[in-house]
């Protein structure tokens, strides 16, 4: 049971818990520009705030102060879309687990502390500017074969295609990933093999998905490798996931990838 | 005190076609022309919002072999708002055999919308919406499955049947990474050329018919012009006029509104959806509120307690002591009563002291029953991301301590007026989904949004364009080294250099929290005339005070997120301003908007179908000023007028 509700008074005495941060973040002008660290002040935050709106409130200061705000991307600040990013202490998402940044509160940091902030760095997300990066290279690697082809108007019945339910749930499971880039922040060779397999799986492990499924992932696997690392098996992506999307979905990707080796080049010949 | 409404003297035409309600949309496919196939490349269409409603447009578009350019201001079309709906999507399937079918969803979409929709419309909303199953089925939206490997259904409010599909909590993520994989499919392909974080911030005509839009590129501020045969916009809600409310950051007005200025005609722009469950402010900072999905409702409890200022933990308030509101009040939808009556209820609760939390502005959203009745694992299944985003954002857990919701801002029934073919009075110029004003009347029932805007983007549009296209076949786009293009290029590139050029003190979000509050205070939950008037008067003071006192720092040729929120606050002011005068024309309750004045002796809206059973559609007349009013008559044949009655 939290403080608040412990509140006899039930007025706005109870909130107000506050604390101050000392903030050490990149500013960079351009992608051309040299970047560097700045140091802020953010005091008074309240606890119950998100770490986007602790953000928020810096940058109205320094706006007041006539300095020009940070740039850092955000939208929907619930977690789901996937736009928001951020390197926190070294950590993509900051130090709470399947947790995305927006979705921070400032009650998991502690009065007094710094807060080192940082972009994604990785060679296939150029940075744009201060703390936002462009993550194009991920539609690629949806374009080149992240889909289930079906015109609209041309689709049976919804019951037609039984899906056992566990089938259906390990597809969602990997269907959760929002696309944020955490996984090839946290990467040391900057590989996108989560999440390209965590969008391989969830089209594969579904009956509608077969017709494609050797096609999608050679290419996919092939688009990602022109823009990003190779997987080594550290594991750190998957700590990362602010879905928590198991690394397993990429073993199903490299047995996909194999076997589409042969399965393409038997299509081939035959065609 | 203003003046008597104005009318326009605009003539509009719903194009409904004849015949009875349920042959309309057959009858009307039938008879609308066709583009040849191979005829199709010679049609460019741009598409502006990556939603839901655009991204299946532009696919389904792009599929047909029409070229398209789809414009976002996000990094990715995938992060549009709709991604963050999560209870589920309706459909007329009746794969549960519990009496649902395409006349009762009709029924119950024209009934909840409380008599304030288009009958033809929501018909033809309801025949598609076994479509819409079929094709996300079909593209893999991994929908929630029963053990048999069938698809599941979850009931929501306003409905007494089972028909909402659902893939957990996260139903707009699944639909819209579907549609976003079409998309996709297209882009790749060269069908679809991929405009992003590139903001339309102008609609152009000539001779009348929509021409092209302006963009601004939002990384190097370069403004540029691109021409098409058609302009397409799917641009979402415009919830953020009152600053404080369930939709991302970035969502805002201003493609519809700038289409507006330029002659398109803006309906019932005060209807307004305030959701019933959301999580309560819990400071002055806040940028935004987190809604929790209704389909919470369909296994938790409301209440707030019987007495005033009842300061005990919920779980020593004694059974005696809790008022279960909606089930006492509204005993066969109890907790699954309509949006609108849920909202006002928790309302009436709160501003007769009985609100909880340490604010006291919430009611309880229990969950005690179904985890004794369920036990914790179903309650999981159903609804865990929900429940760990609730304790994630107020440290408190729903299964120790019952959730506190209240009242948000979530979606707007109103918007850029269109025929049933969705065009709005601009030739060529197209309207879907949230963007537009035609399914939802004076209130949205849960789980229908998505349904409209995948109907408009697969099912609706792809067949009516092709009959404002047939007859320009061969002709070309009109050059953007037109005049009217050249024109809006600079009106454009002013207005920018203008928002900098003030060098005032306050910043955007200044202008933007002050503009909210002014909303939501006089033209939100409740409204009445005093207050508008009020509103009134106080929107042109603050927007005056706006464009002298602004503070943009940077410069317009970089990335510049407080230039680009100037724009859309300017918008939202002019919005704003409009909204409010048409709450004040509107002399009646219905739906989302309820004015004080007009109610039973219940408390319940008071609807006046005599007098105000017409769509309100307001052509532009100028920044804050009166706009005219033009009336669509709305006809009711085979749903009888009737007052809503939950009870």
């Amino acid at each position: 049971m939290t403080a608040t509700m412990n509140s006899s008074t039930g007025g706005a005495a109870q909130q107000g818990k506050t604390l101050n941060v000392t903030l050490k973040v990149w500013r960079q002008d351009g992608p051309a520009a040299n970047g560097r660290f700045e140091t802020y002040e953010a005091k008074t935050i309240s606890e119950d705030s998100s770490f986007l709106e602790m953000l928020d409130l810096v940058n109205e200061r320094l706006n007041d102060e006539s300095k020009e705000p940070i740039t850092f991307d955000h939208d929907c600040r619930e977690g789901i879309c996937g736009t928001c990013s951020l390197m926190i202490n070294g950590v993509p998402h900051g130090p709470e687990r399947n947790t995305a940044t927006c979705q921070l509160h400032m009650r998991k940091f502690t009065d007094g502390q710094t807060i080192t902030i940082e972009p994604w760095r990785a060679t296939a997300f150029p940075l744009i500017k201060d703390l936002m990066v462009d993550r194009s290279a991920f539609d690629r690697i949806v374009e080149s074969g992240g889909y289930i082809t079906v015109a609209a108007g041309g689709a049976p019945d919804g019951n037609l295609i039984p899906i056992p339910k566990p089938v259906a749930d390990a597809s969602m499971d990997a269907a959760a990933c929002i696309g944020c880039g955490a996984c090839v922040a946290a990467c040391p060779n900057g590989s996108a093999s989560l999440f390209t397999a965590a969008k391989i799986a969830h089209l594969n492990l579904l009956p509608q998905g077969q017709s494609e499924r050797y096609k999608r992932t050679e290419s996919m696997v092939e688009t990602m490798e022109s823009y990003f690392g190779s997987c080594t098996n550290h594991g750190e992506c998957q700590e990362a996931c602010p879905k928590g999307i198991s690394i397993d979905n990429i073993a199903l990707m490299n047995k996909d990838y194999l076997k589409s080796k042969f399965k393409n080049r038997r299509y081939l010949s035959r065609s | 005190m203003r003046n008597e409404t104005q009318l326009s003297s605009i003539t509009i035409d719903s194009k409904i076609p004849a015949g009875p309600v349920a042959e309309k949309w057959e009858n009307h496919k039938f008879s609308v022309k066709l583009v040849n196939p191979n005829n199709k490349r010679k049609f460019d269409v741009i598409v502006v919002g990556s939603g839901l409603a655009g991204a299946s447009a532009a696919a389904t578009l792009a599929g047909l072999g029409y070229n398209v350019k789809i414009f976002t201001f996000h990094d990715s079309p995938r992060r549009a708002h709709s991604i963050a709906a999560q209870g589920g999507i309706n459909a007329a399937k009746n794969y549960h055999g519990d009496g649902d079918s395409v006349h009762r969803l009709f029924y119950d979409t024209v009934k909840g919308g409380d008599f304030r929709a288009r009958e033809a419309n929501v018909h033809r909303l309801a025949e598609v919406s076994v479509d819409i199953i079929d094709q996300c089925v079909a593209q893999g939206v991994p929908f929630a499955r029963e053990y048999g490997g069938l698809l599941d259904n979850r009931s929501f409010g306003g409905a007494q049947v089972s028909r909402t599909f659902y893939a957990k909590g996260q139903t707009g993520q699944q639909l819209l990474l579907g549609a976003y994989q079409a998309l996709a499919q297209q882009i790749g392909n060269g069908t679809v050329k991929l405009y992003n974080r590139c903001e339309m911030v102008e609609v152009v005509t000539v001779d009348g018919r929509a021409a092209g839009i302006v963009t601004r590129d939002l990384v190097t501020g370069q403004i540029q012009s691109h021409s098409a045969h058609a302009v397409v916009l799917a641009t979402g809600g415009y919830s953020n006029v009152f600053y404080l409310s369930t939709n991302a950051m970035a969502c805002n007005v201003t493609a519809a509104w700038r289409a507006h200025r330029k002659g398109a005609l803006f309906a019932n722009p005060c209807f307004t959806q305030i959701h019933p469950t959301c999580i309560p402010s819990s400071d002055e900072f806040q940028s935004k509120l987190t809604l929790m999905s209704e389909s919470l409702r369909n296994d938790g409890r409301i209440w707030a307690p019987k007495n005033r200022a009842d300061n005990r933990l919920p779980a020593s308030i004694p059974e005696d002591d809790r008022d279960y509101y909606l089930e006492r009040l509204y005993p066969s939808y109890g907790n699954l009563a309509p949006r609108d009556i849920a909202s006002r209820a928790a309302k009436r609760a709160v501003d007769d002291g009985r609100g909880v939390g340490p604010l006291q502005n919430g009611v309880y959203l229990d969950f005690g029953d179904s985890l004794k009745r369920l036990g914790p694992d179903k309650v999981t299944e159903r609804y865990d991301n929900l429940m760990e985003m609730y304790e994630r954002i107020t440290g408190e857990s729903p299964y120790e301590t019952p959730m506190r919701i209240y009242p948000a801002v979530h979606y707007t029934m109103g918007g850029l007026w269109v025929d049933y073919n969705l065009m709005t009075n601009i030739p060529g110029l197209y309207a879907l989904g949230e963007a537009n004003f035609s399914d939802h009347g004076a209130n949205r029932l849960g789980a229908s949004a998505l349904m409209q805007g995948l109907a408009d983007g697969y099912f609706v549009l792809p067949y009516t364009i092709g009959d404002y296209l047939a007859p320009q076949l061969n002709q070309k786009p009109v050059d953007t080294k037109h005049e009217a293009f050249l024109t809006a290029e600079r009106s454009v590139t002013d207005r920018f250099s203008q928002y900098l050029a003030i060098k005032g003190t306050k910043s955007v979000d200044h202008f933007h929290r002050e503009l909210g509050k002014i909303m939501w205070d006089y033209c939100g939950m409740e409204r009445n005339e005093t207050g508008l008037q009020k509103a009134l008067s106080e929107i042109p003071a603050l927007y005056s005070e706006f464009k002298k006192d602004l503070r943009v720092l940077g410069d317009g040729t970089s990335l510049n997120q407080s230039l680009e929120k100037a724009g859309r606050v300017d918008d939202f002011f002019q919005l704003g301003y409009t909204m409010c005068q048409d709450a004040l024309a509107r002399q009646e309750s219905c739906g989302g908007h309820f004015r004080s004045e007009y109610q039973t002796p219940e408390g319940e809206a008071q609807r006046d179908d005599e007098n105000f059973a017409y769509v309100s559609a307001w052509e532009f007349t100028g920044e804050l000023s009166d706009a005219r009013l033009v009336k669509e008559p709305l006809e009711f044949e085979a749903v009888a007028l009737a007052t809503r009655s939950y009870k």
